[in-house]
C-alpha cells in the first residue's frame, strides 16, 4: 500500500470489482459420482489451477440457472473432513472459508445411495460446518437394481436437507438439481443433526466453540470434540494457537474424564451408529435371497490369480503400445508440420539471420516440442479416464499393490510408472490417479528414471556401433534390456529414501475402494482428455517454449566472425572439400565457440573421469533441454551436419574414428556403456521438469529431480569407466 | 486346561488374526488395540468396534485383502490391520 496521497485519489478510477457470484462447493466421497455431477453442471466451463503452496488442484466452474451465474468449486473427493492429508486439509479449509476468506454460499453434498452408510459419515461431519446444504443423491438406479427402495422423504427428514435424486447415465435430475441450487441459495437452510452424542460432551463442545469463535477461530464442533476426546499431538497443537482457552479446555476434559465420557473412538463410532440408523430407516433391505452381483461375477475373472493377471497384462500392453507405438505416426505428423513451417518461414527471414535462427531453432522448435507430447497425453488420459470410469483402475491397483508396496509405493503407481517407459510427461501427469499425496510425489520424482522412448536412439546408436560388432546380437539385446531395467532398479532405493527422509507428511494406511463396475461416461472421458491437454499446453508449455529460446541463445552466441568463417571455408576448399563440408565445419566451429561449447570445454576435466571428451561433453550439455538433441548434436560436433536420429548412418563411423589428442580411440565398448548409463539416468528433458513444476506446484521438486538424477548419472558413468578400466576392460 | 467361564459360543467364534482370515469368512471387530498404524483413518472408513465384515478375496500376490463392510468393498493391507482384534462369525 502506498502512503502518498495518490492512492485515495486513484481509488475511484479503479474499475469496480464485478459483483461476486455466489459460491457453491461440491463435496463428496471418492467414487460417489462427484466428477460426473460437476461436469454435468459446468460442462467445459472449467478452470484448473492450484491451491497456493500445495500440490492439490483447484477446479472451478460456472453454472447458469435462469440467467444467474454461480461459481462452482469441485472439492477433492474425500472420506473425512478431519484432515490428515493435504487434499483433505484443502477441502476442510475451503469449506470453512480459511483459504479465500469466503465460505461457500451453498454446499452440494454428493451422496452415493448404494454406499449410503459410509457417505453419511462425511455428511455428518459436513453438517457441523453450519453451512446451507443440499444433497445430490447419486446411483439411485443402482439401489433399485439391487431390489431395494429408498424412502426419499424419510431420508430428507432425517438429514434435515433437500434431496435431489440423480439417475446414473442419463444425467437425469441435473435440471432439478440446478433448480434446487437456485432455490436453496434464495432460501438457505442449515441442517441440524442429532448424532446421539453424550449431552455432557456436546454442551462443553458448544461452549468451547463459542469461545474460540469469539477469538476469531473457525473450528468445527467436530474438531473441538476430537480435541477433547483425544490426547494426541494434533490435539495439543490445536490448543497451542489459543492459550486463552487452554484452561477451560483442560477443565472440560477433566470433567469428561471423571464422567467416563472420554474415549478416543467415541466421535467416529457415534457417527457410524447414526449413519447406520439413517440407512436402515431410509433404505429397505432387498427381498428374496441375495444374488451374486454382476460386479462380483466380473471380478471373479478380472481379479483371478491367473486370468485376472493375464487380462491385466494385456490391458497394460495395449495402453503401453498405444503411447509407445500408436502415438508415433501422429507425433511424426506434428513434427512434420512444424518442420514444414520452419522451411516455409526460413526464406522469408533470410535477411535477418538472428531472427531466422531464433524463430526456427528457438520458437518453432520450442512450440513443436510442446505439441509433440499431446498425442501421448491424450491417449494415456483416454485410457485412464475409461479405466477409472469403469472401476478397473482400482482393480489394477488391487492386483499390483503387493509388487509395488514393498518398496514404499502402492498399486496405483503402476500406470504412471509404466507410462513413463514411453514418456515421463504423461506418466507424471498420470500420477494424479494416486490419492495419497506422499506416494504420488514419490512416484512423480522417480518417473523420469524410467527409460523413455527418447533414450532409445542413443542406445541403438551406441549398441550398434560398439557392442554388437564386438560381442554379437545377444549381448546387444542384453545391453538394451539392461538399459531399460537400470532405471527401475535404481528407483527402488530412491523411493525408499524419498519416503523415509525427504517427503514430509503423515503416512496414511493404504485404502482402496473397489466400486461396482459401470460404463464410462464419455463426456467425462473427453473432458478429462481436454483439460489435461489444456493444462499441459498452458502451464508446462510456456516454460518449455521459454527454455527453448534460452538454450537456443546459448548455442547461438557468440557468433563466429566473417573472417573466421572465410578461413574455414578456404581451408576446406584447399583440401578439395565440397561447400557442404565447409558448412559442416563452420557449424562445428560455431557450436564449439558458442557459450555452450565453451562451457563444454571448460568442464571437460569434470567428465574426463567418465571417459568423455569435450565433444561428448558438449553434446551432453546440448541434450539437457531434450535428450532427442543428442544425436543431432553429436552429428554437428563430429562435422556431419544435422543427423537424423533414426538413421545415424555415418555417425557410427565418425564415432569409431574419433580419437583423443593422444591418439587413443575416444569410444570403446566401456565408454559407450558409460555413456548409455549416463543417458539412462540423467534428467535431460526440460519438458519433464516443467511438468513436475506444474504437477507439484513448486520449483523445488523439478530442481531436486534434476540434481539427483544428474548426480546419479555422473557417479554411475565415472564408476563404470574407472572400475572397468581397473579391471582391464578399456 | 478348561476355562470355566467362557461364553457358550467361544469355541465357535475364536479370536483370529486379521491376516489369517480366509476368503469367504465372516468376522467381527472385537477391539481396536492402539498400535503404530494409522487406525483412525481405518475407523473413519467404517471399521469401528463391533463392525461385521466379510472377506471377499485376497489379491493374487497375497495382499491386499478385499472385504465387504457396511455395504461396500474395501481393500486393506494385512500389516496395516494388526491393530484389529477380530473374531470369526459362523453363518
Amino acid at each position: 500500500m502506498r502512503s502518498n496521497g495518490l492512492t485515495t485519489s486513484e481509488a475511484p478510477l479503479a474499475p469496480a470489482s464485478p459483483p461476486t457470484e455466489p459460491i457453491i462447493a461440491i463435496v463428496g466421497n471418492p467414487n460417489a459420482g462427484k466428477t460426473t455431477l460437476f461436469n454435468s453442471l459446468t460442462g467445459s466451463h472449467q478452470k484448473v489451477g492450484n491451491y497456493p503452496g500445495v500440490t492439490v488442484e483447484k477446479i472451478v466452474g460456472h453454472v447458469r440457472v435462469e440467467g444467474h451465474s454461480y461459481e462452482v468449486i469441485d472439492i477433492p473427493g474425500l472420506y473425512s473432513l478431519h484432515p490428515q492429508s493435504e487434499d483433505e486439509r484443502v477441502a476442510a479449509d475451503t469449506i470453512s472459508g480459511a483459504i479465500d476468506g469466503r465460505k461457500p454460499d451453498l454446499v452440494v453434498c454428493v451422496l452415493d445411495a448404494s454406499n449410503l452408510e459410509r457417505n453419511l459419515f462425511l455428511f455428518s461431519q459436513l453438517a457441523e460446518f453450519g453451512l446451507p446444504t443440499l444433497v445430490a443423491l447419486t446411483m439411485v438406479d443402482r439401489v433399485k437394481g439391487d431390489g431395494r427402495e429408498i424412502d426419499l422423504t424419510r431420508l430428507s427428514n432425517l438429514l434435515d436437507v433437500e434431496i435431489v435424486p440423480l439417475v446414473g447415465h442419463k444425467s437425469k435430475g441435473i435440471e432439478e438439481l440446478k433448480q434446487a441450487i437456485a432455490r436453496n441459495l434464495e432460501e438457505p437452510h442449515v441442517p441440524h443433526l442429532d448424532l446421539g452424542l453424550p449431552v455432557a460432551l456436546e454442551s462443553k463442545v458448544a461452549a468451547l466453540r463459542e469461545r474460540t469463535a469469539r477469538l476469531g477461530a473457525t473450528f468445527s464442533s467436530s474438531q473441538i470434540r476430537r480435541a477433547l476426546l483425544r490426547t494426541d499431538n494434533e490435539a495439543e497443537g490445536f490448543l497451542e494457537s489459543f492459550p486463552e482457552v487452554q484452561e477451560a479446555f483442560e477443565e472440560a476434559r477433566k470433567q469428561l474424564l471423571e464422567e467416563g465420557v472420554v474415549q478416543p473412538t467415541l466421535d467416529v463410532s457415534s457417527r457410524y451408529a447414526w449413519a447406520g440408523m439413517v440407512h436402515r430407516a431410509a433404505v429397505s433391505t432387498p427381498k428374496g435371497p441375495k444374488r451374486k452381483s454382476l460386479t462380483d461375477k466380473i471380478d471373479l475373472i478380472l481379479t483371478h490369480r491367473v486370468a485376472g493377471l493375464a487380462i491385466f497384462a494385456g490391458i497394460m500392453m495395449l495402453v503401453f503400445q498405444s503411447i509407445y507405438s500408436f502415438a508415433k505416426p501422429v507425433m511424426d505428423g506434428i513434427q512434420y508440420c512444424f518442420d514444414w513451417l520452419s522451411s516455409w518461414i526460413s526464406p522469408h527471414l533470410a535477411g535477418i539471420p538472428i531472427l531466422q535462427s531464433m524463430i526456427v531453432k528457438g520458437l518453432i522448435a520450442g512450440v513443436g516440442g510442446v505439441m509433440v507430447f499431446l498425442p501421448q497425453i491424450l491417449i494415456l488420459f483416454f485410457f485412464i479416464a475409461v479405466l477409472e470410469g469403469t472401476g478397473y483402475l482400482s482393480r489394477a491397483a488391487f492386483l499390483m499393490d503387493k509388487l509395488l508396496g514393498w518398496c514404499g509405493l502402492n498399486g496405483r503407481a503402476f500406470i504412471p510408472l509404466l507410462s513413463s517407459f514411453a514418456c515421463a510427461i504423461p506418466g507424471i501427469m498420470a500420477a494424479r490417479v494416486m490419492p495419497d499425496q506422499k506416494s504420488r510425489l514419490a512416484t512423480i520424482l522417480v518417473a523420469p528414471l524410467m527409460s523413455c522412448s527418447a533414450r532409445l536412439p542413443v542406445y541403438l546408436l551406441l549398441i550398434s556401433a560398439f557392442i554388437e560388432p564386438k560381442f554379437g546380437p545377444i549381448w546387444a539385446a542384453v545391453a538394451l534390456f539392461g538399459m531399460h531395467f537400470l532405471g527401475l532398479v535404481i528407483a527402488v532405493p530412491v523411493i525408499w529414501i524419498l519416503q523415509k527422509k525427504i517427503i514430509k507428511g503423515r503416512k496414511l494406511p493404504f485404502l482402496l475402494e473397489l466400486p461396482p463396475y459401470q460404463w464410462p461416461r464419455w463426456r467425462d472421458v473427453w473432458l478429462a482428455m481436454y483439460f489435461r491437454s489444456r493444462v499441459f499446453v498452458k502451464t508446462a508449455g510456456t516454460v518449455i517454449v521459454l527454455m527453448s529460446i534460452v538454450i537456443w541463445g546459448l548455442s547461438y552466441f557468440p557468433r563466429l566472425g566473417h573472417t573466421q568463417q572465410a578461413q574455414i571455408r578456404q581451408t576446406i576448399v584447399a583440401q578439395k572439400g565440397s561447400p557442404d563440408e565447409a558448412q559442416q565445419k563452420i557449424d562445428e566451429a560455431q557450436l564449439e565457440g558458442s557459450l555452450l561449447g565453451r562451457f563444454g570445454h571448460t568442464i571437460e576435466p569434470v567428465f574426463e573421469p567418465a571417459g568423455f571428451d569435450w565433444r561428448v561433453t558438449t553434446s551432453i550439455l546440448a541434450a539437457f533441454p531434450a535428450r532427442e538433441m543428442v544425436v543431432p548434436s553429436l552429428g554437428i560436433i563430429f562435422s556431419l551436419g544435422d543427423v537424423d536420429p533414426d538413421h545415424p548412418g555415418n555417425l557410427k563411423q565418425a564415432l569409431h574414428d574419433a580419437h583423443w589428442p593422444s591418439g587413443k580411440p575416444l569410444f570403446t565398448p566401456l565408454t559407450s556403456v558409460g555413456l548409455m548409463v549416463f543417458f539412462a539416468l540423467c534428467c535431460q528433458c526440460m519438458s519433464t521438469l516443467a511438468t513436475i513444476k506444474r504437477e507439484t506446484n513448486s520449483w523445488k521438486w523439478p530442481l531436486f529431480v534434476f540434481t539427483y538424477m544428474t548426480a546419479l548419472a555422473y557417479i554411475f558413468a565415472v564408476a563404470i569407466f574407472q572400475i572397468g578400466r581397473a579391471l582391464g576392460a578399456a | 486346561m478348561i476355562a470355566p467361564n467362557l461364553p457358550k459360543n467361544a469355541a465357535k467364534s475364536p479370536k483370529i488374526a486379521f491376516s489369517d482370515l480366509k476368503k469367504g469368512m465372516r468376522a467381527r471387530i472385537v477391539q481396536i488395540v492402539d498400535c503404530s498404524c494409522e487406525l483412525e483413518r481405518l475407523q473413519e472408513m467404517g471399521l469401528t468396534e463391533d463392525t461385521e465384515f466379510k472377506v471377499i478375496k485376497v489379491a493374487p500376490f497375497g495382499d491386499p485383502v478385499e472385504i465387504e463392510v457396511r455395504g461396500y468393498r474395501l481393500c486393506l493391507r494385512k500389516k496395516e490391520t494388526s491393530c484389529f482384534e477380530v473374531e470369526r462369525i459362523d453363518d
